[in-house]
């Protein structure tokens, strides 16, 4: 991942997306969520460079902004991503044993990436899924009515998906 | 729809969960192994509101709802149903209570404004929606002046639905009233309250009806431009809306000169990225002018100063979705449901230890026991209700011997139970109350967004503090320490989230003062949940 290579991917992603753009500076967050999925759940420090000179915004700003949303990483994370909710709704319903199987199935804790590079934990406010709680996404998928079997199962089966490629 | 069945399967993020979508591909492939392609229809629909039986199949015209777990349940529907004409019984599901068929009490029966078409209609077209009157309350709006179209909203009694009940129609006068050539409407739909989902299930099941909204206010007040700032984690509801913007577009419903009028109206999604106080409607723009989303000082307000300094309308998903039917069918008709303060309807997300989880829309006044027992099936396994959180994290907590209060935007002043965003968490008597205080805490902690010392270091006092007693170190002094905190917060927390940390914190702490002192004074967590360090020894 060169230096140029990202300017180029930041560039065309900015542009393409700047396209919605009704106001000036008002796709910004749109963009970093744009440049994160691409590289996958992270989004290289090198774009804000590129960033400050498409938007004219300084680079503190950007910094300011990769680092106060909690879905933004500046740091690679795992391939996959798992976003536990931590809420009332989840916790009530057996969240603190669904915490606790992935943790130890995972071996890692909150923040934490596995060995492997494959899994990456993290806690979440609530997710809107409280119909089916406790839930957790990982990446874009939701999952719900979470028991500590369940949990095992969902890790055991992309663990082997990712081996068997 | 032309085919004589049409079978509507609930899909939205909670059933897509539950297999909604698995389901529905089988059966899709099921009518066609069958040869029925000519005569059913499967259609995908938003919420019909319930979760507690599985994947929901609705089969008109027989106006049957089955519960689906798994591909043999889909298998006997078309067998049985389809093919035979027989109706499934083991699978239909009796009490559903938003359709015609059940005999139902009439307690038991949603009012549904809100959610009038979510799960009749697919939301992913927008002809269906406009089937349903969709865009008639705009057209109706156009052919009144916008200063009696803010005199309609405001004589409906329409007060905000995000949890702080601000009246709509005054909080539109105060922009249309500012002579300025830029104004802008803004969706709240960063829905981040913890219980919370009614949101996201307006989106994904009637889109149409938040961006008629959206339009009707724009011509109100006299904005071009329009933003759906929506959470970063709801990628069904950023899907949803942006396929129906894109197509009101194309029905000429957004852009230039909409629907022959010299009216033009602009409309984008703005994601948030996991920040709750985004949820606070100053830090939410800042948030789409592309910065960190800290709120700003009040006053000025939105409606005078908001989004790059003009005039912004912002209001919730659930009000603008309000807004059509009230242009259509008039301010008495909404005023005439609900409670003399509070007019209209609420959406409840109803979650927690209950039976059936979901969401439902019933009149303002609705009370608590209702909720919970009537609509939510009472507490799974014969346990006891404990207390019930009502209006999301920063609402009150209320004992079983309280939930006989109605709930409207008054409720909290006469019975100390909060609207809020309208969550319904029960939780049972296997729960402690330290510990659900504690939990409840770290969210505040974790979500303050550092801006002023009373939220950012309180919060974390707080954290410490409910920890000390979970850990079997807390005293009577650390338990009126809560208070004071609770005070210092309340008196001098820069925005909103602060000032309302100490709202269920008192509530909880009053209610279950027993409870904490107890952690206290028999060294043990009564219900057993909490584990202590060690034994320390009594003095």
């Amino acid at each position: 991942m060169s230096a140029d290579s990202i300017r180029e991917t930041v560039t065309k992603i900015y542009e393409d997306i700047n396209s919605q753009s009704l106001e000036k500076g008002d796709v910004l967050i749109n963009t970093l969520h744009a440049i994160q999925d691409h590289y996958g759940n992270f989004i290289p420090i090198e774009a804000a460079e590129v960033l400050k000179e498409l938007t004219g915004t300084p680079l503190s700003k950007i910094y300011e902004v990769l680092t106060f949303y909690t879905m933004f990483s500046t740091h690679r994370r795992g391939k996959y991503v798992i976003r536990i909710c931590k809420s009332l709704p989840c916790h009530v319903t057996g969240g603190q044993e669904v915490v606790d199987a992935l943790k130890n199935s995972l071996e890692i804790s909150f923040g934490e990436t596995t060995g492997d590079g494959l899994f990456t934990l993290e806690e979440t406010s609530c997710l809107g899924l409280c119909g089916v709680s406790p839930v957790m996404m990982i990446n874009d998928e939701a999952y719900g009515n979470l028991t500590k079997e369940r949990v095992s199962e969902i890790i055991d089966s992309i663990v082997s998906r990712e081996r068997g490629e | 729809m032309s085919k004589p069945i049409t079978v509507l399967v609930s899909i939205d993020s909670n059933s897509l969960l539950l297999g909604a979508r698995h389901y529905k591909n089988y059966l899709a492939s099921l009518v066609e192994k069958y040869n029925l392609g000519s005569i059913v229809d499967v259609l995908e629909t938003g919420s019909f509101g319930d979760y507690g039986k599985g994947v929901l199949f609705l089969v008109l015209p027989e106006n049957t709802v089955y519960s689906v777990k798994s591909e043999v349940d889909v298998e006997k529907i078309v067998l049985e149903h389809l093919l035979k004409g027989r109706i499934a019984r083991e699978l239909v599901v009796e009490d559903f209570s938003t359709e015609g068929p059940v005999e139902a009490k009439s307690t038991t029966i949603e009012e549904r404004v809100v959610l009038r078409n979510a799960g009749s209609i697919d939301p992913r077209n927008i002809e269906e929606y406009i089937a349903l009157n969709g865009y008639q309350g705009l057209a109706k709006a156009f052919r009144m002046e916008p200063r009696a179209v803010i005199e309609e909203i405001k004589k409906s009694g329409l007060r905000g639905r995000g949890g702080a009940g601000f009246p709509t129609g005054l909080k539109w006068e105060f922009t249309q009233k500012v002579d300025s050539p830029d104004k802008y409407v803004i969706c709240n739909a960063d829905e981040g309250e913890p219980g919370t989902f009614k949101d996201r299930l307006i989106m994904e099941g009637d889109p149409h009806s938040v961006i008629e909204g959206m339009v009707v206010a724009g011509y109100a007040v006299g904005a071009s431009k329009g933003y759906i700032y929506i959470r970063g984690e709801y990628f069904e509801s950023v899907a949803s809306l942006r396929r129906a913007i894109s197509q009101a577009y194309e029905y000429g419903l957004l852009g230039a000169s909409i629907l022959g009028t010299d009216f033009s109206f602009d409309l984008s999604v703005r994601l948030g990225a996991g920040a709750y106080v985004c949820g606070e409607e100053t830090a939410l723009i800042e948030s789409i002018e592309g910065k960190s989303g800290r709120p700003r000082l009040k006053p000025p307000y939105p409606p005078v100063s908001g989004l790059y300094n003009k005039p912004t309308v912002v209001n919730n998903v659930e009000t603008f979705a309000c807004v059509p039917p009230i242009i259509d069918k008039g301010a008495n008709w909404f005023k005439a449901i609900g409670t003399k303060s509070s007019a209209g309807t609420k959406v409840y997300s109803l979650c927690g230890n209950l039976v059936k989880r979901g969401i439902v829309e019933v009149p303002m006044g609705t009370t608590v026991a209702d909720l919970v027992y009537k609509f939510g099936g009472g507490i799974p396994d014969g346990r006891a209700v404990k207390m019930v959180q009502t209006g999301g994290a920063a609402g009150t907590f209320i004992k079983p011997e309280e939930l006989g209060a109605p709930l409207d935007f008054d409720s909290f002043k006469n019975s100390g139970a909060s609207l809020g965003s309208g969550v319904i968490l029960a939780i049972d008597e296997t729960h402690c109350a330290v510990d659900v205080a504690k939990n409840l805490m770290e969210f505040f902690a974790h979500e303050s967004c550092g801006k002023c010392s009373p939220c950012r270091e309180g919060t974390h006092i707080i954290v410490h503090i409910l920890n000390e007693f979970s850990k079997g170190r807390g005293t009577r002094e650390l338990f009126d320490q809560l208070y004071d905190v609770a005070d210092t917060m309340e008196d001098s927390s820069f925005c909103g989230l602060g000032q309302a940390v100490p709202v269920p914190l008192r509530s909880i702490l009053d209610r279950f003062k027993d409870e904490f002192l107890a952690h206290v004074d028999t060294l043990q967590c009564p219900v057993g949940i909490c584990k202590f360090d060690k034994k320390k020894k009594k003095r």
